[in-house]
């Protein structure tokens, strides 16, 4: 593989840029692998890496039914945090930020990790000490995090509206200094870049049509460009998890939910953290471009539209104009939406099935995005190892039966349904 | 923005209503032996249909019923709603 380095950018430059190998192939189906990848998304990209990478596993398909990285890794408000305070979410999530530390020089393409801190604003007494206990759990953990009062988050984010007379005032925040943001498209491309060059077949145009499942094992799958055999698969195709668990007659503790997100037209820096808004569902970061990247709640009733409705947007900016009054002055300058799996307790599922060589990831909400490198990391080991790491032991499929859910805010069940 | 009809108030615009999701989920009888997964199917587990979706719905700033919207999960066309009471045929 062509090494991405300011030497070759020199070398390349003498002729126009025109001998750039291609970043990854466009291979025809072999009749047999295995592994076999579903979803040519973040996931399921990094899921192929690591597969290759950690267990020397290389005779992998990822299969993907439109083009790599057109789904929610394309659609997203690119945050990376880990500001949890169950100990599962906190530890998978730490151990993914260490890994966005390191991707850019791990994959040999500049992802643009810019870890410049996320601030979740508290409105109230209540939210103060909601936050610090949060933070105290955080910090054991060994994730940083700091409880600012008011003074000292109107030093950060002066443009917020500080003024007496508003109905929620900003009493202080939650700053978790290490999270931030990362080029979203250049995850997905630097995953399948190193993936391709181990040998991991990346296929694209090809939808799934059905499973062959033999005496409860897995056996092959069928697709748009043939059958394959295969004896291991795995699922990762977030809003499409049901469409596809219903060809396998399992019924899973996941609704499919559409989420929207926007930007403004750029303007001049003025925001250099990440920022919620804490009495409602809102959040904002400025992009390199300049544009206000923002997004905020669920359309709120099952969708696979892949494009929102206005109401929801409507409120959500409302929430953003509270917090920060100048955004109305700007121009909106896009706006899309995504479709979530959203699991019943609001945590995901790494995990293995019923049936032998199904392997499940889903149910990652609003937050698929920072999980990738963990995610990829963690189901890589599930599906090599057969059996569950450490790490996302806590997010096994049984735990909605045995009663361990992993409920992050308190809300009980359908957290989206208000 | 969808526009729902609802049984007793007529034609009314989404924001006055609030989801409450598959409205196929039955509540297991009281009074029998539920299995644990009896639960789970009624608690946890749903199909979340692409295309025609029966589904509850409250007209929370209207007359405050509840009712039953049949509606296709990626058009969104809504094709007949009812009366929570009443059954799908």
């Amino acid at each position: 593989m062509q090494k991405y380095s300011i030497f070759n950018l020199i070398k390349n430059a003498f002729s126009g840029h025109q001998n750039w190998d291609l970043a990854w192939k466009d291979p025809t189906p072999k009749k047999e692998y295995d592994v076999v990848i579903i979803g040519g998304g973040g996931h399921g990209l990094a899921t192929a890496y690591y597969l290759a990478k950690e267990h020397n596993i290389t005779n992998v398909a990822i299969i993907e039914k439109g083009w790599i990285g057109g789904g929610n890794v394309g659609r997203n408000t690119t945050i990376i945090r880990s500001n949890y305070m169950h100990d599962d979410n906190a530890l998978f999530s730490e151990f993914g930020m260490d890994l966005w530390r390191k991707m850019s020089q791990d994959l040999n393409y500049n992802v643009m990790f810019s870890p410049r801190g996320i601030i979740n604003l508290a409105h109230s007494d209540a939210q103060m000490n909601v936050y610090a206990r949060r933070g105290n759990s955080m910090r054991l953990n060994g994730i940083d995090a700091v409880l600012l009062n008011r003074e000292q988050v109107k030093e950060i984010i002066p443009m917020a509206d500080f003024s007496d007379n508003v109905r929620f005032p900003i009493f202080g925040g939650l700053m978790q200094p290490s999270a931030g943001t990362a080029r979203h498209d250049a995850v997905a491309w630097g995953y399948a870049r190193q993936a391709d060059s181990m040998g991991v077949d990346i296929i694209q145009n090809c939808e799934v049509t059905g499973f062959d499942v033999v005496g409860g094992k897995i056996n092959g799958v069928r697709t748009s460009r043939g059958d394959i055999k295969v004896k291991k698969i795995g699922l990762c195709v977030a809003g499409s998890t049901n469409i596809l668990a219903d060809k396998l007659n399992m019924t899973l503790p996941i609704e499919t939910h559409l989420l929207q997100a926007c930007v403004s037209e750029p303007v001049k820096p003025i925001l250099d953290r990440v920022v919620t808004f804490g009495a409602g569902h809102f959040y904002i970061s400025q992009s390199d471009k300049g544009e206000m990247v923002m997004g905020g709640d669920l359309d709120g009733y099952n969708s696979y539209a892949q494009r929102g409705n206005l109401p929801t947007l409507q409120h959500v900016l409302t929430e953003g104009i509270a917090m920060m009054p100048f955004l109305s002055k700007l121009k909106m300058l896009r706006t899309w939406g995504g479709i979530m799996d959203m699991s019943m307790d609001g945590s995901p599922i790494i995990d293995k099935t019923h049936i032998e060589g199904l392997y499940l990831n889903c149910g990652w909400c609003y937050g698929g995005f920072k999980a990738t490198p963990a995610s990829g990391w963690t189901f890589a080991h599930t599906i090599a190892q057969d059996r569950v790491h450490e790490l996302n032991a806590g997010y096994s499929l049984n735990r909605f039966n045995t009663g361990h859910l992993l409920d992050e805010k308190g809300l009980g069940t359908k957290t989206w349904i208000s | 923005m969808l526009y729902i009809k609802c049984p007793y108030c007529g034609m009314r615009s989404q924001n006055e209503f609030s989801y409450g999701g598959d409205a196929t989920v039955k509540r297991p009888e009281l009074g029998t032996e539920v299995s644990d997964q009896d639960w789970d199917n009624f608690v946890y587990n749903r199909k979340s249909l692409r295309g025609k979706h029966w589904e509850l719905w409250q007209h929370l700033s209207g007359c405050r019923q509840w009712i039953k919207v049949e509606r296709d999960t990626a058009t969104h066309e809504i094709f007949k709603t009812l009366k929570a009471s009443e059954e799908v045929s």
